[in-house]
């Protein structure tokens, strides 16, 4: 599982969107690859390399849902609120098992209701008969109806309560254990991330800035903005102190500073960050990538981002599922 | 069902107010019919006591009873069925009325269908389009909304009306050809109808569609927005599914805005009927207002706002059938 942390406005959607094609005009993808290696779970459909932006619209249907599904914030605007929830997994599964008949594709919905712990008599339910949190369940379930191989998570849990936030949390940790399946969750909220993702990577102002191992990125962040973020939780224990935060705000993304857009923000900003943008690029003897001037080079890194690496159980890395880059 | 028939109380308390307006209407109006009646009686001969008092009698205002009591004969009366007696087609209202509705409902109920049905798809597609030359449609439709009917009505006499100075493409007088055929199931007399309601009825549809077709388009704009069109994308579905996911969810606020375009299109109609003499309701409230015709008037003038009360009351059974949400508070 692959977390993607940032700012609101820092493009985390954006990014999932676009890998999925599915951005609204006026949004334009201008250039750039989304490589999906395909790795049937099930051993059926597409194998091999597909890149998504150049790929046919019907190429492109055949891998949305049935590889790659998402799953959005809010979920009661993710239901069609006119048709009842069984309506919709009917949709889904005549068209993309059109051998399929009425009753088993309904029996399959009931089933996939009922692994994420919801009575399969919802199927008659409309949206707005559920609760929230149901919603969401309801809408997991559709988006393991196909078996995909990717479930790009935004934000899953953030319109819903902390308690059924859990829970659904642990439904979906527990059903990537059995399911297999890959995971984008995108969250704002790192200290989650920590918990869930096998690796987290940290976007600003439209750019992925900082990608590490979890625990890493945690205790030893290499990103001053990382770092930042981090500060910006309370501890629960210990004593009081005063929160750092980041000084000033995020940037308006219509009139980015020059060079990094995060010097104007950061408190170790060199001159060079002002003019040259940093690429992300991986940092020698570490699993990780960075896009920071402070690691480049013969800049003095400071003591803050110079941590070492938690020595963690050589957890085993992620093969990489899909991969967006900017040419 | 608890909302719908919160509905109907609604409906039949705005019937009733309509009941009472048009009988308080030609009592207060200057110019008593009464009155008006007894000059056309004289002219043909000395109209002496007996005779007025038999022109209130047939009138309904017999002056000599209270308004109130005038108020609860009228209700009754129009509880039988009985809305009086016209002077000039001397025959009972209500039967004359009967001979006018036909033309009127047909026409208006198929061209409404036809313009709400085209509107729809039309707009459907100019919104799932948006940004392609599809935008072009938009300045011609909101040319043709902003359009009066009447004006539209007789643009379209003089350019492809027989009547007309220039084409001369379609039949623009009356509902059918008097001259030439009588009415009944003969296949003349039905070609005859349908030839003479091609005119009139596009001069509805064109003035209406520009409506529907912009707030549907509208609608489907907005509705594009919400995650769940968002979500049918990324299923995978095809195109079509998902522009009906959309154009499903857009018709909720036209269907429940259809109560205003709807006396918009009657009180349309009206003057296209009166531009192309057809023998509708409109037509014979024009003709009967011109005559003085008071009871005739009252009485056309009470169908009319009981055909327009009945549309909403359909309009607001489709909207509970269309959205479950208000099913579940009905």
């Amino acid at each position: 599982m692959l977390g993607l942390a940032g700012e609101s406005g820092s493009g985390k959607t954006t990014l999932a969107l676009a890998a999925m094609r599915l951005l609204r005009a006026p949004a334009l993808i201008t250039s750039g690859e989304v490589l999906f290696h395909s790795r049937p779970i099930g051993g059926d459909g597409p194998k091999g390399t597909v890149d998504l932006l150049a790929a046919g619209l019907d190429d492109l249907r055949e891998v949305r849902w049935s590889e790659i599904a998402v799953v959005l914030q809010s979920a009661l605007n993710s239901l069609n609120p006119v048709t009842t929830i069984g309506a919709q997994f009917d949709d889904l599964l005549r068209v993309h098992r059109p051998g399929m008949p009425g009753s088993e594709r309904w029996s399959r919905a009931g089933e996939l209701l009922d692994m994420v712990g919801m009575n399969a008599d919802r199927l008659r339910s409309y949206p707005h008969e559920l609760s929230g949190g149901m919603r969401q369940r309801a809408m997991i379930a559709m988006a393991l109806a196909l078996e995909p191989q990717i479930m790009i998570l935004d934000e899953p849990t953030t319109a819903l309560d902390v308690v059924t936030q859990r829970e659904i949390l642990e439904e979906l940790m527990g059903l990537r254990d059995r399911l297999g399946f890959a995971a984008l969750f995108i969250t704002h909220d790192l200290s989650l991330l920590v918990e869930l993702a096998d690796e987290i990577a940290v976007m600003y102002a439209g750019r992925l800035m900082e990608r590490a191992p979890a625990a890493s990125l945690f205790h030893a962040p290499r990103l001053p903005y990382t770092h930042g973020l981090l500060n910006c939780f309370p501890p629960m224990h210990g004593k009081r102190a005063r929160m750092e935060g980041i000084p000033g705000s995020p940037p308006d993304l219509r009139d980015l500073p020059s060079g990094c857009a995060f010097h104007p923000r950061c408190p170790w900003a060199l001159e060079k960050c002002k003019q040259a943008i940093p690429r992300l690029e991986p940092i020698s003897g570490s699993g990780r990538e960075v896009a920071c001037w402070l690691h480049h080079d013969d800049a003095k890194v400071p003591a803050e981002l110079a941590k070492a690496d938690p020595r963690t159980e050589p957890r085993q890395r992620v093969p990489t599922l899909i991969q967006v880059s900017k040419k | 069902m608890g909302a719908l028939l919160r509905r109907l109380g609604v409906y039949i308390l705005a019937a009733w107010v309509a009941l009472t307006v048009s009988f308080l209407l030609p009592r207060v109006v200057p110019g008593n019919p009464v009155a008006g009646a007894v000059a056309r009686a004289s002219q043909s001969g000395n109209c002496n006591a007996g005779c007025i008092k038999a022109i209130e009698e047939q009138l309904g205002f017999d002056v000599h009873k209270s308004l109130w009591d005038q108020y609860v004969q009228y209700l009754g009366n129009l509880a039988h069925g009985d809305l009086g007696h016209s002077w000039s087609e001397n025959a009972p209202v209500g039967s004359l009325i009967l001979s006018y509705l036909p033309w009127t409902l047909v026409l208006l109920g198929i061209a409404t269908t036809v313009s709400f049905l085209g509107g729809s798809v039309v707009g459907t597609l100019i919104a799932w389009r948006r940004g392609t030359w599809a935008d072009w449609l938009i300045p011609f439709a909101t040319f043709f909304q902003a359009l009066p009917y009447f004006f539209l009505g007789i643009v379209l006499v003089l350019v492809f009306g027989q009547t007309g100075t220039m084409l001369k493409w379609f039949q623009s007088l009356f509902g059918y050809d008097i001259y030439a055929t009588t009415p009944g199931f003969t296949v003349s007399y039905v070609e005859s109808v349908f030839g003479h309601a091609i005119l009139p009825a596009t001069t509805v549809i064109l003035a209406s569609m520009a409506g529907f077709i912009l707030s549907i388009r509208n609608q489907v704009i907005t509705t594009m927005d919400e995650d769940f069109v968002l979500v049918a994308q990324a299923k995978g579905l095809p195109t079509r599914t998902v522009i009906w996911y959309a154009a499903r969810n857009a018709l909720l606020p036209v269907v429940a805005n259809f109560t205003i375009a709807i006396s918009l299109i009657v009180g349309g109609q009206i003057l296209v009927e009166i531009v192309f003499n057809y023998p509708g309701i409109g037509f014979h409230l024009y003709d009967a207002l011109s005559k003085l015709d008071y009871t005739l008037v009252q009485g056309i003038f009470v169908v009319i706002t009981l055909v327009v009360l009945a549309a909403n009351l359909l309009a607001d059974v489709v909207y509970v059938m269309l959205d479950p949400r208000a099913r579940q508070a009905a």
